[in-house]
């Protein structure tokens, strides 16, 4: 949409190996910036850190779904065997729980492994189909041999000459505006 | 293009050859692209149609079960067990190496699993696939197959959990379930990949819904990789529980030859062992057809064979346990069982398996071999015949001789049991072809990964561009 007015939605600079990369994002984040994120096609060792980043809470998540498994099979188990259809088997009590552990251990497992991946979904916000990064034409090279660092309009500090001259200075090979309506 | 150039062998990695030939990272990109991406091969349309030819000839003979009931089958008395549970068993172990590798080999940080990673990881879900066939179908009335799940009905009426073919229902579902997601969760990257390469406007509208909008940025890669951990932590455990509970079908019967407590250990080495074997017949075809001999290495290959000797050793120690305790327990029926085996009617069942299990691998001894690739070839289905005898001799031998010799019978396979065994193939290979077809069969962004050059501490070495 040429005729239309493009509103400078945030900037991106391209360097040229993880090491620099690890380097340019301590910079970024040295200089007080937050809603920025290095993208590489590969995770890079020691970038969390190099970011500020707090370790991930999925852990606590997963515990939780693996518990309620843990907790529901239980519920289950004792709802069928006890409640619904009680049927006494070579004498033993209707709520056998040994038999039952196999139950309980699947169905743990089966919710952690929901909350494993529909918790990573949640805290990446996926599904997100559009981004204002892909009006870049550079950005395509993030899941090929690129390695960017993007920051945000919406970054309160954000003022795109600024950042443009500290990208400069960090050494990128390459900045772009990504501009949108 | 990062600026690495040819000074890779400057340094040599930790790990040495773990991808030949210094790829530069859009190298990498460009080699696992381009098979996809190069549209399809004539021989692809061939083996294409030989597997959906078989799998229609499957679908067909089941559509034929449900019409005529399970009396189409071998199964008579007292062998009311037959191939329906050694297919079960058998496609079912075959995805066990997938999971091995996915996760057990990325917990104990072997990084040559990347090359193998994803084409295993997707053989199993198309063995598990195959495997959910059989107690899918054996029930003989399909229409109450819903008996399996604990689900509300007007008849008032719940599974009995205390029964290990329940476990199986909630183990195989659970194993199935995680497993798809581990490789769903592992393409994703890949996916982005394909989508910013995608040259059409419908090809990159579908990629970029199944990569669910992945941008690569170090805030996804931090959640992303402690998923992928914990999937990894999960599923350890869990492949080891889905072959122990599937042997529980047996161990916690009262049959001879089936009440042991060395199943489960037993039931998952022979998983491990037949997996890898198939592994490695699929890795052999993939890499000579798709030209991957740089990423699939014959490190790779050695390791993996080094892995079937070892499993290989273990199922053949359970062998001879198994005998040493039908002796030593002095339980009468179970010495005759065993005794039957090696000497009675399934004789040359017996020794087929034991040939093909626990001789074959022991070629896996000499360097050589092990770098051999029309014998790795050969062995890896070798193994697979034997594995499937080893669950054929457990299931049969134990059941077509039970308590009273009257009711003793030879157990013979009609049409209709090899049918549908062959069936399973069809269905596994038309998936496993589609998968060749249209998705990344090695992961992408896990091989950029293992790069020397992804390491940022390389650069201190090499100088700065």
């Amino acid at each position: 949409m040429a005729d239309q007015e493009k509103k400078v939605l945030g900037i991106l600079a391209e360097f040229a190996n993880p090491a620099e990369l690890v380097k340019a994002a301590k910079e970024v984040r040295d200089h007080g910036y937050e809603k920025f994120d290095c993208h590489s096609p590969f995770p890079i060792h020691g970038m969390d850190e190099a970011m500020g980043l707090r370790q991930s809470p999925l852990g606590f998540i997963v515990f939780f779904m693996g518990f309620l498994g843990l907790l529901g099979g239980i519920a289950l188990t004792y709802y069928v065997a006890v409640i619904a259809y009680p049927l006494v088997i070579s004498g033993k009590p209707f709520f056998s729980f040994q038999a039952f552990v196999p139950v309980y251990f699947e169905l743990t497992v089966l919710l952690s492994a929901f909350g494993a991946v529909f918790g990573m979904f949640h805290l990446n916000k996926m599904p997100q189909l559009f981004h204002n990064l892909f009006y870049s034409d550079k950005f395509a090279k993030a899941t090929d041999d690129g390695f960017f660092v993007s920051l945000e309009g919406e970054d309160p500090k954000f003022d795109a000459a600024k950042a443009k001259k500290l990208f400069e200075s960090l050494g990128a090979s390459s900045i772009e505006l990504i501009e949108g309506e | 293009m990062s600026t690495i150039t040819k000074e890779t062998d400057l340094k040599v990695h930790e790990d040495g050859e773990l991808v030949e030939g210094n790829p530069t990272f859009a190298s990498v990109t460009a080699d696992i692209s381009r098979a996809p991406e190069a549209g399809t091969p004539k021989l692809w349309f061939v083996a294409f149609g030989a597997a959906l030819s078989l799998m229609g000839l499957g679908l067909t003979l089941i559509g034929y079960l449900f019409w005529e009931g399970t009396g189409i089958w071998g199964i008579q008395n007292p062998a009311g067990w037959g191939w329906a549970i050694i297919n079960f068993v058998w496609w079912v172990g075959i995805g066990h190496a997938g999971t091995l590798i996915s996760a057990i080999l990325f917990l104990f940080r072997q990084r040559w699993r990347t090359a193998i990673n994803r084409f295993a990881e997707a053989m199993t879900i198309f063995a598990v696939i195959c495997a959910l066939v059989f107690p899918g179908i054996h029930v003989g009335r399909v229409w109450v197959a819903y008996f399996m799940f604990p689900l509300p009905n007007q008849m008032g009426m719940w599974p009995n959990f205390r029964s290990p073919l329940l476990w199986d229902v909630f183990a195989v579902g659970t194993y199935f379930t995680v497993s798809l997601l581990f490789w769903y969760v592992g393409l994703i990257p890949d996916l982005a990949t394909f989508r910013d390469r995608a040259k059409t406007k419908i090809k990159k509208a579908a990629l970029a819904v199944f990569s669910l909008g992945w941008r690569g940025g170090n805030r996804q890669w931090q959640h992303y990789e402690r998923a992928y951990l914990i999937l990894a932590g999960l599923s350890t455990p869990l492949v080891l529980s889905v072959h122990s509970v599937v042997s529980f079908d047996f161990a916690v019967s009262l049959i001879p030859g089936w009440h042991t407590t060395i199943f489960p250990p037993y039931f998952v080495a022979g998983a491990i062992f037949s997996g890898f074997a198939m592994v490695m017949t699929l890795a052999l075809i993939a890499r000579k057809i798709y030209g991957l001999e740089h990423i699939i290495t014959m490190r790779h290959l050695e390791n993996m064979n080094k892995i079937m000797l070892l499993t290989g050793m273990m199922v053949g120690y359970a062998y001879s346990c198994e005998f040493f305790v039908a002796w030593y327990s002095g339980n009468l029926y179970e010495k005759a069982i065993f005794i039957n085996r090696a000497i009675g009617p399934y004789a040359w069942a017996y020794w087929t398996m034991i040939f093909c299990n626990v001789v074959v691998p022991q070629i896996f001894w000499s360097r050589k071999m092990r770098r051999n690739i029309p014998v790795m070839f050969v062995a890896s289905i070798l193994i697979n015949v034997g594995m499937w005898f080893e669950r054929f001799v457990i299931v049969i031998t134990s059941l077509s001789q039970d308590f009273l010799p009257s009711s003793w019978d030879y157990f013979s396979p009609t049409f209709f049991d090899v049918g549908i065994y062959l069936g399973t193939f069809g269905i596994f290979f038309t998936f496993f072809l589609l998968f060749l077809r249209f998705l990344p069969m090695v992961a992408i962004a896990e091989i950029k990964g293992v790069l020397p050059q992804a390491d940022p501490h390389y650069y201190e070495h090499n100088g700065h561009h």
